[in-house]
This record gives structure tokens, sequence and C-alpha cells, in this order.
């Protein structure tokens, strides 16, 4: 295949253009980590820079000295997003199977149901009055795991791709065994729906991890909080202790690294989704191209 | 009668025939009933005066007195004006760059370099508007941010952000892009890569440039996968980006009038300064509002083109 010089013109621009949006999206998780390891006084004097002036670890010393707070949130993000994630994936699956039934003569009806929510919601005061007043759900974790846990979208994908890529036959030949629904969906079609599964299941993990909307909305004990919601308070604590520090005139010695504490904090919440995230790239790429059909 | 007769037969015939289908529906149906259904006559809320004592059924109706007060205060026209503005402007900035963004790297030749730089476009869509806002403190802000470490360096004068209304048009929209061009490039390379090979290959035979070739193949080709992201992009218009507005600009006040959305006005309202009356009556606007565009939506797209309808 020749190239013409419409092709170099093309490259050049294509490689000036994709070069430069990932360079930006690189570069804040870069001077992040190096802003983590500056040495509070540097940061004080000269500010951030890309290339640390003085490397010093003691916000992160600070943060390990005393960890039990953060391990405690960890706790509670794994235990929320682990949970929520299998009985959100299992419920979601098994109401797709459902939905995906040519023999059921209300799936049409029972489809609608759950779309009409997706059209209309009634907006954040009935449903935090309902929560807290109502349903007395307020610092549980119950409210945590139930927050989130279904999604109209993804039972809709998971349907899709039951009807295009799971044989009809299949279920039918079971059926013949005399083998009830549940057990055909649960020893049959579950294990075909793998790769929609996993996809899925990164979606919602994801948005179990970076959840702090529901915490801050329900939970003020706490022992509840989960690690994002600890981070957006430890934030806005500490520019507020600043401000305060500031405006009262007094010139305190501050004894802990109050700025790079927060680049380290955010350091040691985001790191594991960082690292997961090379192996994940594939189910969340595959699962979208799922999703594109439209469902 | 008779018909009726029949029709309740069925509605039983069919229940014991597939009773274990219904009962396997049930979880979804009633997280749903309880999470997106018990809260719906919740609405009437906004026509009432609400106290904590009476609760929802129990305060007093007090008519259009929450509206009344919601549009006085100058809030109904500011936030509707920033909650349209702020998301035609991520709407459509996001839809040429992405698509840009993903005919480029589908037309790149390396293959290493494509791989690498979508993976890192990717990494934004992992972390929180948490993370998002921290990042943006530590560059801009005023004492110690690297923007004016840079600038000082340069012998420029430092820039305040947070206190500079007019700069955020551009901001918030470049933010957007930032955490959103990654996923959204995915679904319109997903489109491109379905296009048939074979209509490539006859321009290239016919003696098209790879200009005309994206011009007159990819993007028309495209065309539909756009229009059906646009339209579901139209139909969200309303509702705003509570996450990175909240976590970007939070009560700063100075920044009030020009980033302020119904999103989070209705929480500040409900939350921080505990008036009902405005977040009941402006999360009622929001609400009948989005429900009305989608339905307008969909109905004006029926007629124009059957297949690009949401429902």
């Amino acid at each position: 295949m020749k190239k013409g010089i419409d092709y170099i013109i093309l490259n050049v621009v294509a490689y000036f253009y994709i070069g430069i949006i990932a360079v930006l999206c690189v570069l804040p998780f870069i001077l992040l980590v190096s802003g983590s390891i500056q040495s509070e006084q540097s940061v004080i004097r000269h500010g951030y820079s890309l290339i640390p002036r003085e490397i010093k670890p003691e916000a992160y010393v600070f943060i390990f000295r005393n960890p039990q707070k953060i391990i405690y949130s960890y706790g509670i993000t794994v235990i929320i997003t682990v949970i929520g994630t299998i009985a959100g994936l299992f419920i979601s699956s098994m109401t797709a199977y459902v939905l995906s039934r040519k023999e059921l003569k209300y799936r049409n009806a029972l489809a609608f149901y759950l779309f009409f929510t997706t059209l209309f919601n009634a907006g954040l005061m009935p449903f935090y009055l309902l929560i807290s007043n109502y349903l007395k759900l307020r610092n549980t974790l119950a409210i945590l795991i139930l927050s989130g846990m279904l999604n109209v979208i993804y039972i809709f994908i998971m349907r899709t791709y039951i009807m295009s890529s799971i044989p009809e036959s299949i279920c039918e030949s079971a059926k013949m065994d005399a083998a009830n629904g549940f057990y055909v969906f649960l020893k049959i079609v579950l294990p075909l729906m793998k790769p929609v599964i996993a996809s899925i299941g990164l979606f919602t993990v994801l948005n179990y991890w970076n959840d702090w909307f529901t915490a801050m909305l329900f939970i003020s004990n706490q022992r509840l909080y989960p690690l994002q919601y600890l981070l957006y308070r430890m934030l806005a604590f500490a520019s507020y202790t600043q401000k305060m520090l500031s405006e009262g005139g007094f010139v305190t010695e501050m004894q802990f690294p109050q700025e790079t504490m927060k680049l380290a904090m955010t350091v040691v919440a985001t790191g594991p989704i960082i690292l997961a995230y090379p192996f994940a790239q594939r189910y969340l790429i595959s699962g979208m191209t799922i999703g594109a059909v439209k469902g | 009668m008779s018909l009726q007769k029949t029709r309740n037969k069925s509605f039983f015939c069919e229940i014991r025939k597939n009773w274990l289908y219904y009962v396997m529906f049930l979880p979804a149906g009633l997280y749903f009933f309880i999470f997106a259904y018990v809260p719906m006559p919740g609405i009437v809320v906004a026509f009432k005066n609400y106290s904590y004592r009476g609760g929802i059924f129990g305060s007093e109706w007090n008519g259009l007195e929450n509206f009344r007060y919601f549009y006085e205060s100058g809030k109904l026209l500011l936030v509707t004006w920033n909650t349209l503005k702020y998301n035609l402007l991520f709407l459509v900035t996001s839809t040429i760059l992405s698509v840009a963004a993903a005919i480029l790297i589908a037309e790149m030749q390396g293959i290493w370099f494509k791989k690498t730089s979508q993976t890192l476009m990717f990494l934004p869509h992992f972390i929180s508007w948490v993370i998002v806002a921290v990042f943006f403190y530590n560059i801009f802000n005023f004492e110690y941010g690297s923007l004016n470490t840079f600038l000082k360096t340069l012998g420029i004068p430092p820039v305040s952000i947070y206190s500079e209304p007019g700069v955020w048009i551009f901001i918030l929209p470049f933010l957007y892009i930032w955490k959103t061009i990654g996923f959204s490039s995915v679904l319109y390379l997903s489109a491109i890569m379905g296009i048939d090979k074979e209509s490539y290959e006859t321009a290239m035979i016919d003696g098209a440039n790879v200009f005309r070739r994206i011009w007159h193949i990819t993007l028309p080709m495209l065309s539909s996968t756009i229009i059906t992201l646009t339209l579901l992009g139209i139909s969200r218009i309303m509702r705003g980006q509570f996450d990175m507005f909240y976590q970007l600009i939070g009560n700063n006040s100075k920044l009030m009038d020009a980033t302020d959305i119904i999103d989070t006005l209705v929480f500040r309202s409900l939350i921080t300064t505990n008036d009902f009356g405005m977040a009941s009556s402006a999360g009622f606007y929001q609400s009948v509002l989005c429900f009305a565009i989608i339905v307008m939506v969909n109905q004006i797209t029926k007629k124009i083109s059957k297949e690009n309808a949401l429902f």
C-alpha cells in the first residue's frame, strides 16, 4: 500500500493532537506524585513544581504513623464495593434474563416499569426525606450499599447481550430436561454472560469506589466514612483550618505538613484504582462496545 | 364484561405459568419501587410549606408560594441559564473533540503509540471528582500552585483563579473534556471499527485522498452514533454535573453567580441552608422540565428518523 503526502499530513496532525491530549491526561497524576514527596518547607517557600526541589516524604510518614482512620475507611469502601457489586451484578443479570424471555407475556411492561425511572425522577428532596425520615437509613452501611446498586441502563445492556450472543436453543434444550427457569439462568446463562458481567462489574466497582455523594447526604458517623468522603473531609477541613489561622492573625508553626499531606492522602486513596487500571481497561472498552449497540 | 373476564383469566394463566420469572424479577422490581417510585408522590412537597413535624404529607399546602419565591429570588433564571449554558458547551465541545480524536486514532499508523495514548486518555475516567479537585488545587491554588510557581519563575504576576468568575467558562469545559474524552472517543472509535472496509478500498481505488475519505465515508457513517449520543445529551440538558461543580467550586460565593446550577442550588438549599421551599420548587422544576424535554426530543426524533428515537 503506497502512502501519499495526505497520509503523512494526517499522521502528523494525529500524533500531535492525540499526543497533547495524552500528556494533558497524565500530567496531573505526575504533578500529584511529585508534589506529595516534596518537603513541606520547599512547597511553602517556592510552591509546587514538576520536578521536586527537595524530596522528603514527610507527609507519608505522617499518614502511616497514624493510619487507623485511613485503614478503617479503606475497609468501609472495600466492604460496600464488594457486597454492592456482587449483589448488584447478580440481581441485574437475573433481571436481564427475565426481560429477555420471549415466552413471558408481560416482559415489555416490566421493561417499561424499569425504563420509566430513567425518564422521570422525583428529585433530591423527596428521595432524601424518604431515606432519612421514613426508612431511617441514615448512618447505616445499608444505604451506602443500596444507593447505586442497580442501574437500569446496565440491565438493558445485559439484556441486549443475552438476546444477541446467547443462542435461544441452549436454554430450550435445558428446559426439555425439565430444568426450571432459575436453574437455567444459574447454570447455563450466567456462565455465558462472563464478558458483559466483567464490564458492568468494572463500572459498578468504579461507581462504588468513587462515591462520596451518598456519604455526604446520609453519613455523619465518622466510623462509616468511605474513603473518598474521608478524603473530601480532610481536604475541606485542612483548608478551613488554614483559613482560620490566617484570618485570626496567628502565626502558628504547624507541625503537620498541611500542604503535601493533601496530595499524599490523594495518592494513598487513588493508588489501588490506578494500579488495577491496566488490567481492567480491556473490559471497560469491550463493555462500552456492547453498550454502544443501542439497548 | 366477558372480555374483561377472559383478560383476567389470561392474566392469571400467565402468572401461574411463568410465576418463577416474576419472582426472579421481584428483587429489581422492589428496588426500583422503593427508591424510584415511592419518592415520586413526594414531589408534591413543592406545593407545601415543609416542616419537620408535618413531614411531606402532613405539612400545610401553600400553593405556588415556593415557586414565586424561587422566581423572585432571581435564582430561577440564573440557574436555568447556567445549567443550559454549561451543558450545551460541554456537549458541543466534547462531541467535536472526541469525534476528531476517534477519527485520528483510527487513521494512525503506530500501534504502540495508539495503544499507549488511549490508555493514558482513559486514566481520568477512573478517578472521582474529589481527586480532580485535588489536582486542580495542586496546579491552580494561589499560594503554592504549580502554575503560579511556573509564572513566578518567568516573572509574571500570579493568577488567582478562585476569585475570577470570567475564566470558569473555559476551565469547566476543559476539565469536563479532560475527564471524559477517553470514554467518549472510544464510543466513536468502536463505531468507526464497524465500518465496512470495502467502502474504503473502493474509495482508494477511485483515487480519493485520506481527507476526502474521512469526509465522505467516515463522517457520514458516524452520523448515526453522533445523533444518538447528542440526543441523549440534549435529553439530559437540565441535569447538571453536580459532582464536578460541587467539588471544584463548592460554596465559593465569589463564583456563585457564574457557576450555580440547578443541582448545586437544590443541594445547598436542602443540606446547607435548610431552605426547603427553594429546594423543593427547584427540584420540581428540574424533574418536570427534564421529563418534558425527553418526551419532546423523542417525539421530534420519531418524526424525522425513526431509527434514532430513544424509545
